[in-house]
């Protein structure tokens, strides 16, 4: 798969990881503005979650399909469920959840990455 | 401290108990899909270190499970797991340095959670420090 769908997803989880963490800092609990951050976010995964689900189908790459699929899928749920475990949350914690979903999808779009290229060959 | 209160219903699973049970949530699925791939495709690679895989996987859901149900129970038997994870995490990450024939593939564990930044290193304590918390018995539970 193409590989700068990466890079726009963790350049946009970066941008949304930093006013997180200037707002954790500054005592705010969960804003609109994160939410629409959140949502952008979500826009990304889903659109990989589909470009990435044609370009495994196309592949002959020997890349692990069900591996990479169910990292495709939990990056799209991850900033779901962190929404609503944020909205039950009106304080600085719904704010560090909001910052612990980011941090996560970064991290699976890395480990998406190596799955990807591991299947080189 | 005569008489111990019960905690109240969800406690656990409030406040920063909500932060906490969101990050052992997605290691409980992390480690249960890593030890479901490893057991799946070639078991006979590294029985340690997938047998290790599973007991973590077991840990993480038994700990997120337990604070959500909450309750004197609930908040025991997540004390229990969260100790026995703390006492893994620290024992593997020592092994995988020290014995790395042991450890041919990885663990949740492996390096101190090394490739999961750190974090399997750290919940263990904020799970203790959450724990300590949210004992019963102490001042906090009536402010709750």
């Amino acid at each position: 798969m193409s590989s700068w769908s990466y890079g726009v997803i963790l350049a946009i989880a970066g941008v949304v990881a930093i006013v997180l963490l200037v707002d954790l800092v500054r005592d705010r609990s969960a804003q609109d503005a994160h939410f629409i951050g959140l949502a952008v976010l979500e826009v990304a995964v889903v659109a990989q979650l589909v470009v990435g689900a044609v370009a495994l189908a196309r592949t002959d790459r020997e890349v692990e399909g069900a591996v990479f699929v169910s990292y495709l899928v939990t990056v799209v749920l991850v900033p779901i469920v962190g929404a609503f475990f944020s909205l039950a949350e009106r304080s600085r914690v719904g704010t560090t959840i909001l910052l612990l979903a980011v941090a996560t999808v970064a991290g699976l779009e890395l480990r998406l990455w190596d799955v990807w290229v591991a299947g080189r060959g | 401290m005569a008489e111990s209160r019960p905690l109240s219903d969800g406690q656990l699973s409030q406040g920063w108990g909500r932060a906490l049970v969101f990050v052992y949530g997605i290691f409980a699925v992390a480690a249960t899909g890593r030890s479901a791939v490893q057991l799946g495709m070639e078991p006979e690679r590294a029985p340690l270190a997938y047998s290790l895989s599973l007991l973590a996987a077991v840990l993480y859901l038994v700990a997120t499970t337990c604070l959500l149900l909450g309750g004197r129970t609930g908040w025991r038997v997540a004390g229990i797991a969260v100790s026995i994870e703390l006492l893994g995490v620290l024992s593997v990450g020592a092994m995988s340095y020290l014995a790395t024939d042991l450890f041919p593939d990885r663990t949740v564990w492996s390096h101190f959670g090394q490739g999961y930044g750190f974090l399997p290193l750290v919940l263990p304590f904020a799970g203790l420090a959450w724990l300590r918390q949210t004992a019963p018995g102490r001042a906090s539970d009536v402010a709750m």
